[in-house]
């Protein structure tokens, strides 16, 4: 993998902040856009943009082709059917479908259902609104000291055991496998939140034995506004529409409507075709440099920027590279990470801070929040360098 | 770094005004749920007017030394002209410029929030 090469397809990269040649360091939040994805955008709207599955004319015959053909490279992407993918805005929409369409039809009181502690809001929030609403019990997995899931064993028997399977904060990699195995042995049903390890290493629905999957555009080289759920057909099929309106139809008479055949029963009114047609070109662009290339890069990142931070700052997460992804987050003692987020943009290095969309499980590590940078196949090892440098520098300047 | 970032700095570093007050008439706490700031705003009033001002808390240097700033130009206003103080008057306090930087405002008004719901 030829990093400066793939560089040279981000536009984005040449940017100067603060008279300071940028270092991009805040994929976990979204990713950059290749320029064949942002091409791709402009030519849609420049040459073939009408609605899709509508007219019969040449350029709604070929945005369709287009949004279809997005769909198929997608389902291939995770190894799903065509029919098992369907576009949503982002990962919190797709995980709201299956908590209302799913979780309302099949969860009731006294009903369990599980997800970790180290989960983001999009995968928190709704389901404890259903388990309110449900008088349904929300249980917590744990994690241990090393930021690993502790007794992931008692969610067996939960209605529906959602959790993810890379930690935006963490960084750990769960057993995704196990989470389904233990969510069937139980008789419910497995929600893998997949925003974070779908971008970055190989992910298989078939071999996961997952029932539903959420991953979002922008963090995986698209646009932001599309997102995917991939669901099992036999379960997709007999789940009631989450969105009612145009599109999701076959017939609609005063006296009562029929629904649409997979995935379109899921998709109400006109779709974002700019954003799905954008995701199967930064699918088409992933699979040119091949998702274990881009794993393999992001361990020799994460393994090198923990080797080096290691003696500077408190890190959270495995120390093991394996372990995680292409993230580290971390605390500068005594240095409240917005003073440190302020300091890193001074010289150009743009990483987040705060509580990362994850307060529960801040609340968890007995912290406020944290600084996170987080890489993708196009950072570099010399990028590493100039964090830590930086970091040696808010430590002098709050010493 | 900036001067005027390294000058927030050094009130964070030391801020004389940091401290609780016995006796104050309005204790006016402020909390950022995003970044987990929390400021508590002391104020002694006598004849309408700010006598003494303090600060306790815990966030990052620019809500800290727009509290300590703020609550030494408190001191022989009304209650009414601090709540009536606005941004622009929080970044010349400050010396930083932060209309370009949404989220660190945030942090900066945090203090005079706190006045103003207190």
């Amino acid at each position: 993998m030829d990093v400066e090469k793939i560089r040279k397809d981000f536009p984005i990269l040449e940017r100067v902040v603060n008279g300071k040649k940028m270092a991009y360091l805040d994929n976990g939040a979204t990713s950059q856009k290749p320029r064949e994805v942002i091409d791709a955008i402009v030519r849609y709207y420049s040459e073939y943009n009408a609605n899709v599955h509508r007219g019969v004319h040449k350029l709604s015959e070929e945005s369709t082709v287009a949004y279809e053909d997005a769909r198929r490279k997608i389902a291939e992407f995770v190894n799903a059917s065509e029919e098992e993918i369907i576009f949503v805005k982002n990962a919190s929409e797709a995980l709201n479908l299956v908590m209302y369409s799913y979780g309302m039809a099949n969860v009731g009181a006294g009903d369990r259902v599980s997800i970790s502690i180290m989960e983001h809001h999009s995968n928190f929030v709704p389901w404890q609104f259903l388990a309110k609403k449900k008088k349904a019990k929300l249980e917590f997995v744990d994690i241990d000291a090393n930021g690993e899931l502790a007794g992931l064993e008692k969610a067996s028997g939960s209605k529906i055991v959602s959790m993810l399977h890379a930690s935006n904060v963490l960084g750990t990699i769960n057993d995704a496998d196990r989470i389904c195995k233990i969510a069937h042995e139980g008789g419910g049903v497995a929600v893998i939140d997949a925003s974070q390890s779908v971008p970055h290493m190989p992910v298989d629905v078939k071999k996961m034995g997952c029932d539903f999957l959420a991953f979002t555009g922008h963090k995986m080289l698209a646009p932001t506004g599309i997102g995917v759920l991939y669901g099992k057909k036999e379960l997709l099929e007999k789940m009631e529409p989450f969105l009612y309106g145009g599109d999701m139809i076959i017939e609609v008479k005063k006296e009562g409507s029929k629904w649409n055949e997979l995935p379109h029963k899921f998709e109400a009114g006109t779709p974002n075709i700019e954003g799905a047609i954008g995701l199967g070109v930064a699918v088409d662009y992933l699979n040119r440099i091949g998702m274990d290339e881009v794993r393999k890069h992001e361990i020799e990142l994460i393994s090198y920027a923990i080797g080096k931070l290691k003696d500077e700052v408190a890190i959270y997460g495995p120390m093991d590279a394996k372990k995680r992804t292409g993230l580290v987050s971390f605390n500068v003692p005594g240095v409240h990470p917005h003073d440190v987020a302020t300091i890193l943009d001074e010289d150009g290095i743009e990483i987040r801070s705060g509580h990362h969309c994850a307060q529960p499980l801040h609340d968890r590590l007995g912290l406020e929040s944290s600084a996170r940078a987080s890489f993708h196949l196009y950072n570099t090892k010399e990028e590493v360098d100039r964090l830590v440098e930086g970091i040696k520098k808010v430590k002098r300047v709050f010493a | 770094m900036s001067i005027e970032y390294e000058r927030i700095i050094g009130i964070w570093k030391n801020a004389p005004n940091r401290k609780e007050m016995k006796g104050a008439n309005l204790v006016a706490e402020g909390a950022n749920p995003v970044c987990g700031d929390r400021i508590k705003i002391f104020l002694k009033i006598k004849g309408g007017k700010v006598v003494d001002a303090s600060f306790t808390g815990e966030g990052c240097a620019i809500s800290i030394a727009s509290a300590s700033l703020l609550a030494d130009y408190a001191k022989g206003k009304t209650l009414e002209e601090l709540r009536k103080l606005d941004k622009e008057k929080i970044m010349e306090l400050l010396g930083l410029d932060l209309s370009k930087n949404p989220s660190r405002l945030k942090c900066a008004l945090l203090p005079l929030m706190a006045i103003k719901n207190g």
